[in-house]
């Protein structure tokens, strides 16, 4: 989402802290995501009164309580249409919406997909837990097949959902990663998301220390990351590993693992396109996952140019005003009325 | 065979039914017919009934659709028990209706419809029309309507399948000849629709109506025609108004009288979609129509558009009031003012979706989980869906709540003259907006309504956090058991509260006796009328209508006490009458009809005259 710039303000951190106690686990993924989002706001150049936070229901959708803006901890699930109310009624608000993986992909995907595709101007913070934290640790909709969970003693045995494919299957216009243990790269990319004028999705990579400990140290932790995950830069080839010795490469429609030398150069891999109009290459890295593939983080895929739905619907009704009177008693009248005298 | 008289004969008032195919266009000469009579000056109350299908099998049962209006020279309200004169375009649809015409009633049928195909999809084994006993019974008009649109359409360039559409048209201007009706808004209304799109069509449905007007001079057998003169009103400026209209323009009317924007969200369901379509047909108003979802989502769309400062509403029916209600409960906690419109129809489930019945006045107040208490008002004919938005929106700023108003199928798609009211005579209505001067906290209340204030994002300063969680004064989480009870408490007298703010109910007869009876929503009519019918039989009984159900009316209570007998009727199981045994504990006589269709006035008092003799 974009905001215009109004005004030079010295907010800081301090700024967006409440008074309230934050009640998340000690050691949650959670505390970091917002201490990112309330470094990047004070950045933003837009004067506090102007952001909205609204969530639905979960550990994360907590987040709001703890955010010293306007702020909405509506229900399970159905934060996108709250969200989507606030910035239609008034589309000069800088709009972010709180979910996490059951409350955005089990109970709200519909309304998910609803906001992606209508590409209001909002920001969607998605945190990924693979698991429900709220109710105490039951297996999630981007829970791995074979979870072991209360409500699943025997391992869970659906195909889970991948957060940025059901993002691009959305047709959303812009489609990003982070993870809860990179604060560098959370604001980098909460930032790139107010700036992308459209709904941005950004699925965080969150840690819920109870109930799924570890579930991304497989390739966020300090040993795994370098080889594990791909940093996506805009123009840039894709490389990873601890000596940037590694590169993704098309053969045919599938990527595979390069090593650079021996003939290979920089010139054979990928480059990072996020502006691509097909949405062909942002599948194919939001495909690649653990083991056999780098985990892709970053902008996946930024589409400008669409226009928002609260645009479009504005711009009608100024059509419609500038067409049509909006008198109130000629509309009462109607065309066919008749008068009686007596 | 009836003998047709040559006069021209003054009556008080004639009921009129088009039955046809659903495909026959029996709703549009319904609307002509209305049309016509409002502007002969005539009082008039319509019944619009349609199947569920779309396009149902031509010819069957399924297939009938219907338009049924009553006109008249004194007050109006009831669209009549049964016709004084039917049409009927083929075997089904005279089937499905000749029960209702009684002996000697006047029934057109368009004989070229009455082919054995036809007739045995309708399960006639022979001809009715072919019986003598039933040619005696009714005073008979035989139509070939196809053959008949045809001739008077020998020069026009419209394909013959296109010329055979028009017959509509041929049989209303048949019966505006015989009950003498004006041809001008319908010539108007051609003109208006088709004029510059269809010319030849315009032209050619002109060509058609005039011709069935003029058949009826050259005809022996209709020479009885009838004459019904302007009813008494009192001056003004009228127009005719249908429930959905009306509730359409109490909404763009409140919102202007509020001085706050209008934001309607909604998801399609009959009968309420016409409120979406006719909110989306006004930007020019700025008003903001979001067609969501589900109607889960339509009602988030409205609480964040609430919170963010506009005025909003959602309309929907049954299936869409379940969805909606844990959404309903988070505006009740929150505390945000939003219009929630059930325009009813019958269930449960998916049920009988296009014929009315009062069927969610107990779900309006209840279905919610908690302790959850909401204003639920209900209007109780079509133009009164705009006193009754007006009155919703009133409500919902001034105590900062949601608010459900209750329509049905029947006050929705009824239609009625409207006396148009002069915008500036409308009171404004106020919002509970925060001061910017004074601290904010979130839920301290107005000492008089209970209300807390509301502070917009975007003001500097006020900046707060609200949500579904139980919450001290300030806004803050609380789970402290004395807080929740307080706060449930609170929440609760302030809908209790709208009480004090409303009128003394209007009792019609006198203020006490043997039978009172008690209404709600669109039975207004059937009951006031028969009601009105034994008081002028010298019988002691009066009625009130309840517009407000909850909170109900403070002095309910009272008139309930001063009449031996109290009856109820509902198109239901007995709704209300629960709330008043529960309330008032009285041993309330209930009449429930679900049968998809409205009372009779004639039911009705034979109803009451039972509990009076
Ligand atoms: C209608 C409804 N159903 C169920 C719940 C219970 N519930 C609360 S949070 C939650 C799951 C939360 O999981 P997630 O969205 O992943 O959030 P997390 O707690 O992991 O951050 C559930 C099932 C509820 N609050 N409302
Ligand atoms: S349960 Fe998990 S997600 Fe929830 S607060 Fe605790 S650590 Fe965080
Ligand atoms: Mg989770």
């Amino acid at each position: 989402m974009s905001t215009t710039i109004t005004e030079e303000n010295n907010l800081t951190k301090k700024d967006f802290v409440t008074p309230n106690d934050v009640r998340w686990c000690p050691g949650c993924g959670d505390y970091a995501i917002l201490n990112a989002v309330q470094r990047t706001l004070p950045e933003l150049g837009i004067p506090r009164e102007q952001f909205v936070v609204v969530s639905g229901i979960g550990c994360s959708s907590r987040f709001p309580y703890y955010m010293n803006t306007y702020g909405f901890h509506t229900i399970h699930g159905r934060a996108p249409t709250v969200a989507t109310g606030v910035k239609v009624a008034n589309p000069d608000l800088s709009v972010w919406m709180i979910t996490g993986d059951g409350d955005g992909l089990s109970i709200g995907a519909n309304h998910l997909l609803h906001l992606l595709r209508r590409n209001l101007d909002i920001n969607v913070l998605l945190f990924n837990n693979r698991i429900y934290g709220l109710t105490k640790g039951q297996y999630s909709p981007t829970s791995e097949v074979g979870k072991k969970t209360k409500s699943t003693p025997l391992g869970s045995v659906d195909h889970p959902i991948n957060p940025l494919l059901f993002a691009l299957g959305s047709e959303a216009t812009f489609v990003a990663r982070t993870t809860d243990t990179d604060m560098k790269h959370m604001i980098e990319t909460f930032k790139a998301a107010q700036a992308h004028k459209g709904t941005s999705f950004v699925e965080v990579f969150q840690n819920c220390v109870i109930f799924n400990n570890k579930t991304f140290d497989s390739v966020t932790s300090r040993d795994a990351k370098q080889d594990q995950l791909l940093t996506l830069e805009e123009g840039k080839p894709l490389v990873f590993g601890a000596n940037k010795d590694k590169g993704i490469r098309l053969n045919g429609l599938d990527p595979e693992i390069v090593t650079l030398g021996d003939g290979i150069g920089h010139d054979d891999l990928l480059i990072h396109q996020p502006s691509n109009p097909n949405s062909a290459y942002a599948n194919i890295l939001a495909q690649m996952t653990y083991p056999t593939f780098p985990t892709p983080v970053g902008v996946l895929r930024q589409l400008d140019g669409r226009e928002t739905y609260e645009d479009a619907l504005i711009q009608q009704i100024e059509y419609a005003q500038s067409k049509d009177s909006d008198n109130l008693q000629e509309l009462l009248t109607g065309q066919n009325s008749w008068v009686v005298e007596n | 065979m009836i003998q047709p008289t040559d006069s021209f004969e003054e009556i008080d008032s004639a009921v009129v039914r088009f039955a046809g195919d659903s495909g026959d266009g029996m709703q549009t000469v319904g609307e002509r017919f209305t049309d016509s009579s409002a502007f002969a000056g005539n009082d008039i109350a319509t019944l619009p009934d349609f199947p569920a299908e779309i396009r149902a099998p031509a010819g069957t049962l399924a297939g009938v659709s219907g338009f049924q209006l009553q006109f008249g020279n004194t007050k109006i309200l009831t669209p009549g028990d049964e016709p004084d004169a039917l049409v009927a375009m083929n075997p089904a649809a005279l089937k499905s209706n000749i029960g209702d015409l009684p002996e000697g009633g006047m029934l057109v049928v368009n004989i070229d419809s009455f082919k054995s195909m036809n007739l045995k999809k309708a399960g006639y084994e022979s001809n009715p029309l072919d019986d003598e006993d039933f040619r005696k019974k009714y005073h008979l008009i035989e139509l070939d309507l196809t053959g008949l649109t045809k001739e008077a359409l020998k020069e026009s360039p419209l394909k013959p399948s296109d010329k055979v559409r028009c017959k509509n048209f041929f049989a209303l201007g048949f019966m505006y000849y015989v009950y003498g009706r004006p041809l001008e808004p319908t010539l108007k209304f051609f003109e208006q629709k088709w004029g510059k799109r269809l010319p030849d069509l315009a032209e050619a449905n002109s060509k058609v109506l005039k011709a069935g007007f003029n058949l009826g001079d050259t005809m022996e057998t209709a020479r009885n025609r009838y004459q019904v003169s302007k009813a008494p009103v009192q001056a003004g400026v009228y127009r005719k108004i249908s429930g959905n209209e009306a509730l359409v323009y109490g909404l763009v009317t409140a919102s202007r009288k509020a001085n706050r924007e209008l934001l309607y969200s909604g998801y399609p369901i009959t009968p309420a979609s016409p409120v979406l379509e006719g909110l989306s047909q006004l930007k020019n108003f700025g008003i903001k129509c979001v067609q969501a979802e589900d109607e889960i989502a339509a009602m988030g769309v409205a609480l964040g558009a609430s919170f963010a400062g506009d005025l909003t509403v959602c309309a929907t029916s049954g299936p869409g009031m379940c969805l909606k209600s844990e959404f309903i409960g988070l505006a009740s906690i929150t505390e945000l003012p939003l219009i929630i419109c059930n325009v009813q129809r019958g269930g449960p489930s998916t049920g009988l979706p296009t014929k009315t019945e009062q069927s969610d006045l107990l779900q309006a107040l209840f279905s919610r989980h908690g302790d959850c208490p909401i204003p639920v008002i209900a209007a109780h004919s079509p133009s009164d869906c705009f006193d009754c938005a007006i009155e919703a929106v009133r409500i919902a700023l001034t105590y900062m709540t949601p608010v459900i108003l209750l329509s049905d199928l029947y006050v929705a798609n009824g239609a009625e003259p409207w006396r148009v009211p002069n915008v500036s005579d409308i009171p404004v209505i106020e919002n509970s907006f925060a001061k910017i001067e004074e601290e904010y906290v979130i839920y301290r209340r107005d000492p008089k309504t209970l209300a807390r204030t509301q502070a917009i994002p975007g003001q500097v300063g006020l900046e707060h956090r609200i949500g579904g969680l139980e919450k001290g004064e300030d806004g803050g989480v609380s789970y402290d058991p004395d807080n929740h009870e307080e706060m449930s408490h609170l929440r609760a007298q302030k809908v209790a509260g709208i009480a004090k703010s409303l009128d003394p109910i209007e009792i019609q007869g006198e203020p006490e006796g043997d039978l009172l009876v008690i209404g709600w929503g669109g039975t207004y009519g059937a009951i006031s009328s028969a009601a009105t019918n034994l008081r002028d039989e010298g019988f002691s009984v009066s009625n009130i209508h309840l517009r407000h159900l909850n909170p109900l009316p403070d002095d309910l209570g009272d008139i309930i006490g001063r009449f031996k007998k109290v009856i109820v009727p509902e198109l239901n199981l007995g709704q209300l009458n629960l709330l008043l045994r529960a309330k008032y504990l009285v041993d309330v006589i209930s009449y429930g009809k679900l049968q998809g269709k409205p009372f009779k006035v004639s039911e009705l008092h034979e109803k009451f005259l039972e509990h009076l003799r």
